[in-house]
């Protein structure tokens, strides 16, 4: 009977736990966009300055990983693509497939997971230590709002960068596949872009770009949470993890759907 | 004692941790331009009283009146204008370790005042003079000493000339002639600016030495709230413990020692 007992309390205790953690993250959200939308009303603004810091670091340093990233998964898109399109003599189908997979899938989680890998632990980091050291405590007395001053610059700089990244590694993913094209099957790159513009339309990209954005919150939400939570040693480094995890789900999740119900799924049966 | 020359007002404090008790029933005054220091062994609750002082928590009930104002009672704006009066020295000091020394302490003016770079910067040499650390502005505070850190911190605190200035344990980790000075650098203080300063610490010589008045903070509670000869004439036991450093003794209740190792357990 105690043995039930103790089950049904640790089953209550796990989920009242999760259920606190949702809703410290959805709280901490709405207070980062609170203050990024009306901090200037409430006498504390979010600085460009610090905006523009954050987006250099979490953004623009990133830019040599996921265009390394990118433009190797291009290419195995595209040895892939026409080792299987091949079976059924259908190699030149391979451009739609990469184009497809590339802007609306690989993309924006391939940039995703790479940049929560760089800065989602970072953030966790910064805050945690920044938590240790009363840093936190003395930016509250002296009267500035945490979440103003680290996480809200830091969702804006995300926001920013995150799509843009994700842009340019459509491209260089794109250009990987082109390369290995003109390689295997003497198509000129200039052709193979050609034929993308041709399959692409605007949703595709667009689609890449709105995952980007879900991404960037949740990356910048996990690390400062687990940043804010931090209460003795280094804990941060499940932030980064949890991230990718994140990552994952949401973005598999949002495919399912699409595959239901998009017309990405009919051009694929032309 | 006047309600009017209050700067600070505690009133039947009682505050929890979890279903802890940290601090039960605490009420003292601190006077305009007073040092009044907290004192107590570890574990004694007086960090606790200091972070409700500066409203970093919410007490269970009791209140907090600051320069007049219930703390508890504030609205976020109201706090906002407080805290221009209201300065804090953390016992590590807690610099922003990505921004120099002179960074820091422009920081509360750059947050609170719409004053140019030149005057922000003139603003915090100034107070940086005070604090004996003219010309340290550009260094990063990970290349200053343990007493210069302190310093820093209190020169960051005073930036905005306020009329409260809280000191967490000015002297821990500093050796007796760092700690002697700042001791001095605070009396300085009080007499230039007349501020209300509460000094948190367990440094008996030091708190014989700056305090005004001396409150004794043992268990959560106060052992008595008064002039420092009043404290050092004190026949509490508990006090004069503390002042003649004797470990406690107290007496195990096996019954409630039973309870503690046996809770939980079935």
């Amino acid at each position: 009977m105690n043995a039930v007992l103790s089950f049904v309390s640790q089953v209550g205790q796990r989920s009242l736990q999760v259920v606190r953690e949702v809703g410290y993250h959805a709280a901490l959200m709405v207070e980062a966009f609170y203050w990024l939308l009306l901090g200037h009303w409430r006498r504390q603004p979010v600085r460009l300055g610090a905006v523009f810091k954050e987006a250099i670091g979490v953004g623009v340093n990133a830019i040599p990983i996921v265009a390394l990233a990118s433009f190797a998964t291009g290419m195995m898109l595209a040895i892939q693509g026409i080792y299987t399109l091949r079976t059924f003599g259908a190699e030149g189908q391979v451009v739609l497939g990469i184009s497809l997979s590339v802007t609306r899938e690989f993309a924006p989680l391939i940039t995703g997971i790479f940049v929560a890998g760089r800065s989602g632990s970072a953030i966790a980091a910064r805050i945690g230590t920044m938590q240790i050291s009363q840093e936190i405590d003395a930016l509250r007395v002296i009267g500035i709002n945490p979440v103003r001053y680290l996480v809200a610059p830091l969702l804006a700089a995300m926001l920013l960068t995150l799509p843009a990244l994700t842009i340019l590694s459509d491209l260089v993913a794109l250009f990987g596949g082109a390369l290995y094209c003109a390689g295997e099957l003497s198509l000129p790159i200039g052709i193979f872009f050609d034929r993308v513009f041709e399959v692409l339309v605007v949703d595709d990209v667009i689609h890449g770009v709105l995952k980007s954005f879900i991404f960037a919150v949740i990356i910048v939400l996990i690390g400062a949470a687990n940043g804010f939570n931090v209460n003795a040693g280094a804990e941060g480094v499940g932030g980064r993890q949890r991230a990718r995890w994140c990552l994952g789900a949401s973005a598999s999740s949002s495919r399912i759907w699409y595959l239901h119900s998009l017309p990405a799924a009919k051009r694929l049966q032309h | 004692m006047p309600t009017t020359d209050l700067a600070i007002d505690v009133d039947h404090l009682v505050t929890h941790y979890g279903p802890r008790k940290i601090l039960d029933d605490i009420s003292f005054q601190a006077r305009q331009g007073e040092i009044m220091v907290i004192m107590g062994g570890s574990g004694s609750g007086k960090s606790t009283l200091l972070r409700h002082l500066l409203g970093l928590h919410q007490p269970t009930s009791g209140s907090i009146k600051l320069l007049g104002k219930d703390i508890t009672r504030l609205s976020a704006d109201e706090m906002y204008d407080l805290r221009k009066n209201m300065g804090v020295a953390f016992q590590g000091g807690a610099l922003f370790n990505s921004m120099t020394v002179g960074e820091n302490v422009e920081l509360p003016l750059r947050e609170h005042t719409k004053l140019d770079e030149n005057t922000m910067r003139i603003m915090s040499r100034m107070k940086l003079e005070v604090v004996n650390l003219a010309g340290f502005e550009s260094l990063m505070p990970s290349e200053l000493s343990g007493g210069m850190i302190k310093r820093a911190a209190l020169a960051r605190a005073i930036v905005m000339d306020p009329r409260l200035l809280f000191f967490d344990e000015p002297s821990a980790g500093l050796d007796p002639v760092v700690s002697a000075e700042l001791d001095d650098l605070i009396l300085i203080l009080r007499d230039a600016m007349n501020m209300t300063i509460v000094v948190v610490t367990h440094e008996l010589e030091s708190a014989f030495k700056i305090a005004d008045r001396i409150t004794v903070l043992d268990q959560g509670r106060i052992l008595m709230s008064d002039t420092v000869a009043a404290v050092r004439a004190s026949d509490n036991p508990r006090i004069q413990s503390l002042l003649n450093r004797t470990p406690r003794n107290e007496a195990i209740n096996p019954e409630e020692y039973m309870e503690r190792l046996t809770r939980e357990i079935s």
